[in-house]
This record gives C-alpha cells, sequence and structure tokens, in this order.
C-alpha cells in the first residue's frame, strides 16, 4: 500500500497499531501467569496480577483518547476509519480479557485462602486453557498482519472452545455429587473456565473485526465464518 | 459487482437500480483540441439524488460537469463525443437549442457571480428570457427562489441593492437563486463552496439537501468530508477516466477499486 501523502498521519496511525499490539502482549501475559498462579497458587502472584490490570485499563483509556484525536484531525475513510473503529472495539476486547484473567487470579487467591484443595483444579481446565491462549496468540498475529484468513478459522475454531467448556462444567459436577467438600473449589474451578471461555470469545470478537478491517464486512453474528471455512475447504 | 471497464455502463449498484435516470452518459470523450480530457465516460445521473464527482486537479470532473449543459461550447476548439441523453435526446446533437439546455440544466461556478445589478433583478434577468410574467408573478417568483437558496429572510427588506453588495456566502446562495428561479431539472455546482467560509459552506450544504427534494444536483468538490456528507452517489475519476461510481457510503467505507481507496484515505501521487 503507498502511503499517505502525509508523513505525520502515517506515522499516527502506525504508533495506534503498535500500541494495541502491545496491550495485546500485555494482557496474553497477565491471562498466561493467571493460569500459571492458578496452577501455582501463589498469592503474592495472584496479588501482582491483579494490580498488573490498571496498566491494561490505563492504556485502553490512552488508545480510545488517541483515536479520537485522530478521527477529529485526519477524517479517516475507507480502510483507514475501519482500522480506527476496529481498534476502539479491539482494545475494549483486550480490556475484557485483562478482567477475566484478573478473575482467574481471584480464584486462585480464593482457593489458596481455604487452604485445602481436595480436586486437581488446574488439570480440569489445563487443555482448554491452552486452547484459549493459542486462539489469543493468532487472534493478535491476524491483526498485526490483517490476516483475515486465519481470523476466519479462529472464529471457526471457538466452537471447540466452547465445547470444551461443557466438559470442563460436567467434570467439576461430577466431583461435586460424589463428594460435597469438593464444592467450593469445584465451583471455583467452574468460575475460571468460564473466564478462559469468555477470553475465547473475545479473541474471535477480534478476529471478525480483522475480516472488517481488511474486507470491509461485518460479520459479527452470521455465519460468515462457517461458509468460508467450506469454501476453504473445497479449494 | 460493478467494474469501470470500457463500454459497460456504470449504474452505481444494485440499489440504484429503482430510482429513474436523469441523465444518461454513454461513451463520452471530451476533447481540448487534441489533448483528450475525458475517456469513455459511462454514468448515470440519477432523479432528485445528489451526484459528486470527486478527483485530483485535472481529472475532467469539471470537464464532466461541463458537457452536462455543453457549456464548453462557449469556447472553441473543445468538442464531446458519445451521448448524453437526457429526456430521451442526445443533448451533444448539433439540433439542440443550448439556451434551452441551460435553463433545464443551470449551473453555479466555483467563485460567487452576481451580476451588477439589484438583488431583484439578479433573479429577474433570467427568468425574463424564457417567460413573460406580469410584475406580480415576478415579485412572487424572485420570492419564491429566494427562499428556495435561503435568502430570502436576509435580503427582503434589501432587494434593490446591489447583488455584489452581499457577503460571499450570500452571493453564492444568490447565484443558486438565480439558477433555481428558471425552473430547472438539474442544478451543476462546480466547486459551490471552494471560496467560502465554514458557515456559508453549512448553509450552501443545507440547501444542497433541501434542494435535491425538487431538483437532480450534480456537484464537482475538491472536499472530500463534503462529498461524504453530501452525496447519494459518488464519483470517482482519474487522468479522464471514470475510475469508480457507486453509493456514497460505500464509496467512502469500503471502495472497490484500490486506486479509489488511495485517493480518498490520502494516499496519493
Amino acid at each position: 500500500m503507498p502511503e499517505h501523502s502525509s508523513k505525520q498521519y502515517e506515522l499516527d496511525l502506525e504508533a495506534i497499531r503498535s500500541r494495541v499490539l502491545q496491550m495485546g502482549g500485555l494482557v496474553e501475559k497477565q491471562f498466561f501467569d493467571a493460569m500459571n498462579c492458578f496452577r501455582s497458587l501463589n498469592a503474592t502472584e495472584a496479588e501482582r496480577i491483579i494490580s498488573t490490570d490498571i496498566e491494561v485499563n490505563q492504556m485502553e483509556v490512552a488508545l480510545d483518547d488517541t483515536c479520537t484525536h485522530l478521527i477529529v484531525k485526519r477524517q479517516p475513510a475507507a480502510n483507514d476509519l475501519r482500522t480506527v473503529m476496529a481498534t476502539i472495539k479491539v482494545i475494549t476486547d483486550l480490556e475484557r480479557i485483562g478482567d477475566e484473567a484478573t478473575k482467574i487470579a481471584r480464584a486462585a487467591h480464593a482457593i489458596h485462602q481455604r487452604g485445602l484443595v481436595p480436586i486437581a483444579h488446574e488439570e480440569i481446565v489445563r487443555v482448554m486453557a491452552a486452547s484459549v491462549g493459542k486462539q489469543l496468540h493468532d487472534a493478535l498475529d491476524a491483526f498485526a498482519r490483517l490476516d483475515q484468513k486465519q481470523a476466519t478459522r479462529l472464529i471457526v475454531a471457538d466452537e471447540e472452545i466452547d465445547h470444551e467448556y461443557r466438559a470442563v462444567v460436567r467434570t467439576a459436577i461430577t466431583f461435586m455429587m460424589e463428594d460435597p467438600r469438593t464444592i467450593s473449589s469445584a465451583l471455583d474451578t467452574i468460575w475460571v473456565a468460564k473466564a478462559i471461555e469468555r477470553i475465547g470469545d473475545h479473541a474471535k470478537n477480534i478476529a471478525e473485526y480483522v475480516v472488517y478491517i481488511v474486507e470491509g464486512k461485518d460479520i459479527r453474528h452470521t455465519d460468515y465464518a462457517i461458509s468460508q471455512q467450506g469454501n476453504g475447504d473445497a479449494a | 459487482m460493478m467494474t469501470a471497464t470500457f463500454g459497460t455502463h456504470l449504474t452505481a449498484d444494485a440499489a440504484s437500480g429503482d430510482i429513474p435516470v436523469t441523465i444518461k452518459v454513454d461513451n463520452l470523450d471530451f476533447f481540448y483540441g487534441t489533448f483528450q480530457g475525458l475517456k469513455q465516460i459511462n454514468l448515470d445521473v440519477f432523479d432528485k439524488k445528489v451526484t459528486a464527482f470527486i478527483g485530483p486537479s485535472g481529472c475532467g470532473k469539471s470537464t464532466l460537469l461541463r458537457t452536462l449543459n455543453r457549456m464548453y461550447d462557449l469556447y472553441p476548439g473543445q468538442r464531446a463525443e458519445g451521448s448524453i441523453v437526457y429526456k430521451g435526446k442526445n443533448i451533444l446533437d448539433h439540433d439542440v437549442d443550448v439556451n434551452v439546455l441551460r435553463a433545464k440544466i443551470g449551473m453555479v461556478f466555483q467563485k460567487p457571480t452576481p451580476f451588477p445589478m439589484s438583488i431583484y433583478e439578479n433573479i429577474a434577468f433570467g427568468v425574463r428570457l424564457y417567460e413573460n410574467l406580469s410584475k406580480g408573478e415576478m415579485d412572487e417568483r424572485v420570492e419564491w427562489a429566494l427562499n428556495k437558496a435561503a435568502l430570502w429572510g436576509e435580503v427582503k427588506d434589501k432587494l434593490n441593492k446591489s447583488g455584489l453588495s452581499l457577503s460571499g456566502g450570500q452571493q453564492q446562495r444568490l447565484c443558486i437563486a438565480r439558477g433555481v428561479a428558471v425552473k430547472p431539472d438539474v442544478l451543476l455546482l462546480d466547486e459551490p463552496t471552494s471560496a467560502l467560509d465554514p458557515i456559508s459552506t453549512v448553509k450552501i450544504e443545507e440547501l444542497i439537501h433541501e434542494l435535491k427534494e425538487d431538483y437532480t444536483i450534480a456537484i464537482v468538490t475538491h472536499n472530500m468530508q463534503q462529498a461524504a456528507r453530501c452525496s447519494d452517489f459518488t464519483a470517482y475519476m482519474y487522468l479522464g477516466e471514470l475510475v469508480e461510481f457507486g453509493e456514497t457510503d460505500k464509496i467512502f467505507l469500503n471502495p472497490v477499486k484500490k486506486e479509489t481507496q488511495d485517493y480518498i484515505t490520502g494516499r496519493f501521487g
């Protein structure tokens, strides 16, 4: 793509994109650390993760402000406008991912305080957490490279995560029915599974915005990804 | 999906299918002597819609506008080939009465061009060329035209003052009133606000919005935001060719052609 006639405009847009990716890296790490913390049940680490969220929130506010300034100064059009609009939405999703990671850290903190861990709480959600971690990473990667094919694959793969979530809930219910002493920990584990599942949804949203930026199509609440996937297989 | 290939007609897109076409441009070539200013333009100007022409300087957008009422006839060595059909007649034909044509397809220029006469006479002058009205009817027509141009309130107490005594924005609205007074079908606006301040510009843009209830409007503008705000359809031109034509929202949100996208996002040159 040729550069803007205005160098500053080009730099402004580039700065926004790189800060989104920086914010993405931060929440990705926050999620990764939260899962580690959920395994180790380290209370100090949990508190540190919870406090990181302030940084993520501030980044959201600052980026929103930068986007508003770009709109008023440059009146972006076409792909530039779509990039800015999508960015504003992507950072909302990133901020919520930060919130979910915080919830996971809180659950770790709660289980730690109770002391007794009668179930293999981390093992139950491990597979799911790994899938979502990859989804999030790939979504940010698709955003960085504006790769709508990868984005489409991610959107379809989100189904798999929803499926894993239901499996986690079934497992937790089994524990609770067998031994009521597991109820507290099992419930905490379900909250964590729910948070992981939500992070997967946010990653999917980001993937949808990538398609919007590249193709100009708003595919939210449509079966676009599934139909595209069908075409891809046929080709 | 439309394409700007030669010989095919750009009908914007499916959404415009039901809108009547006021002016149909087919395979239009235009020459300034030996220089070809327009190349095989195919385009529909839709009824009671605003069509904006955008593109860099020298792309042919003003040239195209000036062919629509044969304004180029005033200059020797300029000629148009192809067809521009208006009311079932190719207006490029030699037997067309250009004065009648220009009464039906009026034009407003970049710089306000009031006649050096009173505000009242600025309007009445053109009307007298085509119609024989009594004093009372003429008074009514002048008031009607000035109302249409959203100027009546500001000038009703000084109709005998010179048109040149008005502000730039008022002068431009006077010119629009003059164009409207002869009851045209189409108004061609050639960068009507480029010499005006922001407040006058807003007034003209409001006026365009109101005028399209009754008239078909074609506007050339260098201000892309203006095209995005005021028009229903947008044509992007470059080097005498029509690159892309479509609904304005589509052109500014998700144009089909990369060249269009580069231009409207400022990635040009």
